[in-house]
């Protein structure tokens, strides 16, 4: 097979960047205008509100620090293969420059003492007080804040390092930017897997700040790269059928981002889950096991189940085989389900609240379901609101819209790439 | 050459091995194993092994010094059952560890395994006697063991390895498949195989050499 000519494919959104703001930038942001009329006249309030936009917030965060996984990876591993898909990865990635703008709501919740119990101890009861004793020097609104700036400032400094580099190497040809990120991905990934790892501790996991798992920012890693290669998957395909880079994306490189999506978003995750699932069954701890005992009750139940078939049994037997994943429609099909079912993953990790007088007034596993069921099942149990899709639509809208004007000028591949000509004729065997 | 008293003479000693006989390179004196031809670059050998397959011959091989892209489609190999195989071992090991759990720490039944064997229901840390999740890890241990060696096992099978000897080993020339060479390999048993036509034929390949191995 003979390497695509580079020279002779579209290689620029061009005349689709303004559709796509116009479209996604300004649908997102009505939608987010929309979300805060539902959640200022709606009956779910602000507090469901808030929850709602964490969910989206970190959807499109896990795009952006998958993309960032990728970006750091590849150079890493020094690979060939995967020049003509990065550029992609690093528009995702770009997004982390600014992603700190939409987290401020978030900040406000916690200043305000919303959102996260520990954000008000005066909300507390004794029995949640003496459990947030130890934990209260971490988590004050001061000590989180900074720890938020950092983890944007590290973010947005490696997005900015890796993404101009590349860049500016289409201009230059210089190989040297290719020899200096591969460099810095190495204490680079040491930075991301620290940041990625406290940011998903501070902002999901304290949600319960009763409740750890030390498995729990390798969840959101997971998560996060099933997010990304999906995303890639679909944008490609997508790219394609608008006739762009039809012969530089090749079957092969596919067939590679789905064994991607496959081990990772897949395999990796189930292993994450469920080595995070067995440790907290088997210990049985209270104040650990509560957080899947509510995760096994009425809706939620259903939730987690779906999440073991959807996320992991179907499309485990499904893209094993080579010929799901070098399908093109078969494989961006694959991806759009992956991704949905990232966003529901997501929202199960931040949607169920946990009852505090429910605990304190039931001594045996049974007499809590009995109770749950009776008591608490109106208010606690998963109830979908038209909040959670306005505001998923909404900030995506924006994400997406702002990972196209970021590209507005950029080629769709690195062009110059030293690596470039391997990676246009590379081959799985 | 022609006068074989000058050259190679008898010795009268008795049980005096006969002198050796000098040798043209490839010349066969034993069995004929098939035929040897030397390519100088991947493109010839893609484009010689995808001429072979034309023409129908169904026994040969391809001997390169590093994976040729692209080799496996230009001599039409079919993908390996490997896969399949792998997973059934992968399904026999889950289905071990499931049994295996299940008979050993929850049931008490007398079996009979080779040897007289009971199962003994064991209550660990107040959980039900048979609970999946904590037979999980076994099950999965299970299934990549099973799949791993199954794998290895299997693919040592299907290639018919090990081979203690290969015809092509004898040959000087071939010691370059190892370096810089590319070589084809058409055995004696291919049923369109003829001596001389074949010969014929790998050289019209733009064969910098063809030689006869020895079997």
């Amino acid at each position: 097979m003979i390497p695509a000519d580079i020279t002779n494919e579209n290689r620029y959104l061009g005349e689709l960047v303004p559709k796509i703001c116009r479209y996604a930038g300004l649908g997102g942001l009505a939608l987010l205008v929309a979300s805060v009329v539902l959640g200022w006249a709606g009956e779910a309030g602000w507090e469901r509100l808030l929850r709602s936009y964490l969910v989206a917030f970190f959807f499109v965060l896990s795009l952006s620090l998958g993309g960032l996984f990728f970006v750091l990876l590849q150079h890493l591993t020094r690979a060939g293969w995967s020049v003509v898909v990065r550029r992609i990865a690093e528009g995702l990635a770009d997004n982390l420059k600014w992603l700190w703008i939409p987290f401020i709501p978030i900040l406000v919740a916690v200043w305000t003492g919303h959102l996260y119990d520990w954000a008000d101890p005066s909300r507390l009861s004794d029995a949640e007080r003496a459990l947030f004793q130890h934990k209260e020097p971490f988590l004050t609104p001061w000590f989180w804040t900074i720890r938020a700036a950092v983890y944007f400032g590290v973010w947005a400094w490696l997005a900015r390092f890796f993404v101009n580099r590349s860049v500016q190497q289409d201009a230059t040809g210089d190989p040297q930017a290719t020899a200096r990120m591969q460099s810095v991905a190495a204490p680079g990934m040491i930075l991301y897997a620290f940041t990625q790892t406290f940011a998903a501790v501070d902002w999901i996991m304290t949600l319960e700040f009763a409740w750890y798992s030390t498995m729990f920012g390798v969840y959101f890693f997971a998560a996060s790269t099933c997010g990304a290669f999906a995303a890639m998957i679909i944008i490609f395909y997508l790219l394609q059928r608008s006739g762009r880079l039809t012969n530089v994306i090749t079957t092969e490189h596919y067939h590679d981002l789905g064994k991607l999506l496959f081990a990772f978003g897949v395999v990796f995750w189930a292993y994450i889950a469920y080595s995070q699932y067995m440790l907290i069954w088997y210990a049985n701890i209270q104040e650990e096991t509560i957080w899947f005992v509510i995760r096994q009750l009425g809706g939620w139940k259903t939730m987690s189940i779906f999440l073991i078939l959807g996320h992991f049994a179907g499309p485990f037997l499904i893209l094993i085989s080579r010929y799901p994943k070098r399908w093109k429609g078969v494989l961006a099909i694959g991806a759009a389900w992956m991704l949905g079912v990232h966003f529901i993953d997501l929202y199960w990790l931040v949607m169920p609240a946990i009852p505090a007088e429910l605990i304190q007034s039931v001594t045996t596993y049974s007499q809590l379901v009995t109770e749950f069921e009776a008591s608490y099942l109106p208010e606690y149990d998963l109830h979908w609101r038209v909040l959670d899709l306005t505001c998923l639509l909404g900030v995506l809208g924006v994400f997406v819209a702002m990972a196209a004007w970021s590209m507005r000028n950029r080629s769709l591949v690195p062009e110059r790439d030293p690596r470039l000509d391997e990676s246009l004729a590379f081959e799985n065997y | 050459m022609n006068d074989s008293s000058t050259t190679a003479a008898p010795t009268d000693r008795p049980g005096a091995a006969p002198p050796a006989i000098p040798r043209e390179p490839g010349e066969v004196i034993g069995k004929l194993y098939g035929l040897l031809a030397e390519f100088e670059t991947p493109a010839a050998i893609m484009v010689a092994a995808h001429r072979v397959r034309e023409a129908g011959y169904k026994w040969w091989d391809c001997h390169t010094p590093f994976p040729v892209h692209g080799l496996d489609k230009a001599m039409g190999i079919r993908p390996t059952i490997l896969p399949w195989l792998v997973m059934g071992a992968g399904l026999t090991g889950a289905v071990t560890g499931v049994v295996l759990q299940w008979y050993t720490n929850a049931t008490n039944f007398d079996a009979w395994l080779i040897v007289p064997i009971t199962g003994y229901d064991f209550l660990v840390s107040g959980k039900p006697m048979w609970s999946l999740p904590a037979n999980i890890p076994v099950i999965f241990e299970l299934t990549v063991l099973f799949s791993a060696i199954g794998c290895v096992a299997m693919m040592l099978f299907l290639s018919k390895l090990p081979w203690l000897y290969h015809p092509c080993l004898k040959n000087e020339r071939f010691r370059r498949a190892t370096d810089d060479r590319f070589f084809i390999v058409i055995e004696a048993r291919d049923p369109l195989f003829y001596r001389r036509k074949s010969q014929e034929f790998l050289k019209s390949l733009g064969a910098t050499a063809v030689e006869a191995l020895e079997a």
